[in-house]
């Protein structure tokens, strides 16, 4: 078996993420190979020939891999996909936009954000906000596989001394082009990576509060900061804060839900939480069924208490 | 130019669905069921387009048993001007419903389809992504804003909702585009619109008459209850959250 996981980067580092799809390929068994695409990402491909487990780095370098399009990524994948068996990425914003295609473009299933690896063809994925878990058996020859990296502990970033080989671009399909982003700047951990976080829901009223409450609480834990998405859609904060089953989904140590009441759409995202602690007025809030520590008070006094408390 | 927006009847979102003790799959017998929220937010994009006077027609496709014809008509009276079911009790996967679409495709020639971003039983993530490759044309998913200039433009520009923020794109056309929450807020049928819907087309078709074979390619072989957890604990002030926090959690 030779499994093919594509890397999630920044031309610079390997994504998170990534780290936790290999870990489920080492689950499935076989060689290990790591594609990077981009274009002068020459210092990602050289970190991904570190971590630990990777037999062997493609690169591929071009100037229309620069904005990792799902057109001009899958075509490069397809080129090189006769040598897999398995084709995997992290089921990150990123690889759900390319792996599908890639699938299609082969002619087989994708095998969606497993959490579980039961035999090199047998997946557990959650289904229906997570309240079931179904168990699939992929019957094609060859698979593609999206991971959810809640379900596996990411392999050491460093340790391996891959080698990198060249791959051949494709040609530029010319379908699309990243023209702008608008990334969210925070000094706060990246939120799917978190030991902990600090979520805040309707209740926190606006984004001034969301500011002035939410971000000296995640401060004083070193915490990073997720939304529901009443809050995300009334503006509190950017789109990229969302927790749940069409948002994120995160699994830290510790998750506090701030004026959050709960929805099974929430909790799909942060249920696997070690500890839940919730801070909500209504005693009556769905979210006290899942929290460890419910503390049933008004957020506007008991989180500045919670702040002085923590010292 | 022609939309095609494809719907899925699903479990209502409201509803929190049962698990057959059998282990077989979920129960959806007697269950509400709903058009996919994703899909009502393509709807919704769709006739705002023909209301722009982007779109001509916004055809409205589902794929499914016969009861799909009612996610079918609620699209027809939110606005979709036709509709057309590919009738099959088959299970229908990802892939199987991106053949079917491009088997439609290659028939109606509509130069965007609009999906959502995922479906809420399944929580694939995939069918508009295959489309997009079966087809050859570009795609942009999670969209959060839709640009296009005129009827015969030759690109588009979208906003996706990406990891980090937001993304903007210039997508050439045709193209697919997969909805996310905040592309718009779909309205709400009204009663003569609903009334009016009834006697809109609505055509069947059946897979193979498309050439196309759905066999699954993933077979489910249990379908479990999720662990259940252990909540509902109280604190009675933040002293003793902290001291629990720090001393039986040991979390901080
Ligand atoms: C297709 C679809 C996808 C969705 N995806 C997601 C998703 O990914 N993530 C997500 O989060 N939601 C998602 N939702 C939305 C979800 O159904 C809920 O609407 C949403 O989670 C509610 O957010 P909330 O808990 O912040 O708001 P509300 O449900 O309005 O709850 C606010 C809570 O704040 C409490 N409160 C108010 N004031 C105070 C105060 N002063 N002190 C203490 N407590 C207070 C209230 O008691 C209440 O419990 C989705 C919905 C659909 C249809």
């Amino acid at each position: 078996m030779t499994i093919l996981v594509i890397a999630e980067h920044d031309h610079t580092a390997i994504k998170g993420g990534t780290l936790n799809a290999i870990a489920a390929a080492q689950k499935i068994g076989g060689d290990i190979h790591v594609l990077v695409a981009g274009h002068n990402a020459a210092p990602a491909a050289q970190a991904a020939a570190q971590i630990a487990g990777v037999a062997k780095v493609l690169h591929a370098d071009a100037p229309h891999l620069a904005g990792h399009t799902a057109e001009n990524l899958a075509a490069l994948v397809v080129s090189v996909a006769g040598g897999y068996d398995c084709i995997m990425a992290a089921a990150t914003g990123f690889g759900k936009n390319v792996s599908p295609r890639i699938a299609a473009l082969l002619d087989v299933a994708q095998v969606s954000e497993i959490v579980e690896v039961v035999a090199p063809d047998t997946f557990v994925r959650p289904i229906y906000a997570g309240n079931g878990l179904a168990t699939v058996q992929a019957k094609d020859a060859k698979k593609v596989i999206t991971v959810r990296a809640t379900g596996f502990d990411a392999v050491a970033a460093t340790g391996g001394s891959a080698a990198v080989e060249s791959v051949a671009a494709t040609p530029d399909t010319g379908l699309s082009n990243v023209t702008g982003q608008e990334l969210s700047k925070s000094d706060r951990p990246e939120l799917t990576a978190a030991r902990i976080v600090v979520s805040g829901g309707r209740g926190v009223g606006n984004a001034e509060n969301f500011h002035k409450l939410l971000e000296p609480l995640a401060a004083k834990l070193n915490a990073a900061l997720g939304a529901s998405r009443a809050a995300v859609d009334a503006g509190f904060v950017p789109n990229d804060y969302q927790v749940g089953q069409t948002g994120k989904i995160v699994a830290p140590d510790l998750y506090i839900a701030v004026g959050i009441s709960g929805a099974i759409q929430h909790l799909a995202g942060m249920k696997d939480s070690k500890v839940i602690v919730a801070i909500n007025k209504d005693a009556d809030a769905p979210i006290f069924q899942i929290a460890d520590y419910g503390l049933v008070a008004d957020l506007f006094e008991a989180v500045p208490a919670l702040i002085a408390e923590l010292g | 130019m022609k939309i095609l927006v494809p719907v899925k009847r699903v479990v209502d979102y409201n509803v929190k669905v049962r698990i057959k003790p059998d282990g077989s799959g979920v129960d959806i017998a007697n269950v509400k069921m709903s058009m996919n929220p994703f899909d009502e937010i393509a709807v919704e994009e769709a006739i705002r387009l023909r209301e722009k006077g982007i779109a001509t027609e916004v055809v409205a496709v589902s794929c499914g048993i016969a009861a799909c014809q009612e996610t079918l008509r609620n699209a027809l009276a939110l606005g979709a001007d036709r509709a057309i079911l590919v009738e099959t009790d088959a299970e229908l996967q990802p892939l199987a419903v991106a053949k079917l679409l491009k088997a439609l495709v290659d028939k109606e020639a509509p130069r965007l389809v609009i999906l959502g971003k995922q479906a809420i039983d399944d929580d694939a993530n995939q069918t508009g992504q295959m489309l997009a490759g079966l087809l050859g044309w570009a795609q942009a998913t999670s969209a959060s804003k839709v640009e296009i200039a005129a009827a015969d433009a030759a690109e588009m520009t979208v906003k996706r909702e990406i990891d980090g923020g937001l993304e903007t794109m210039q997508v050439k056309l045709p193209a697919i585009i997969t909805t996310d929450l905040r592309l718009n807020e779909p309205r709400y049928a009204t009663l003569p619109n609903i009334m009016k819907a009834k006697k809109k087309p609505l055509d069947t078709v059946k897979p193979d008459a498309l050439g196309v074979d759905v066999t699954p390619r993933l077979a489910t072989l249990k379908v479990a209850e999720p662990a259940k957890r252990r909540g509902g604990g109280k604190v009675a002030d933040v002293q003793e959250l902290v001291a629990k926090l720090r001393n039986e959690a040991k979390v901080i």
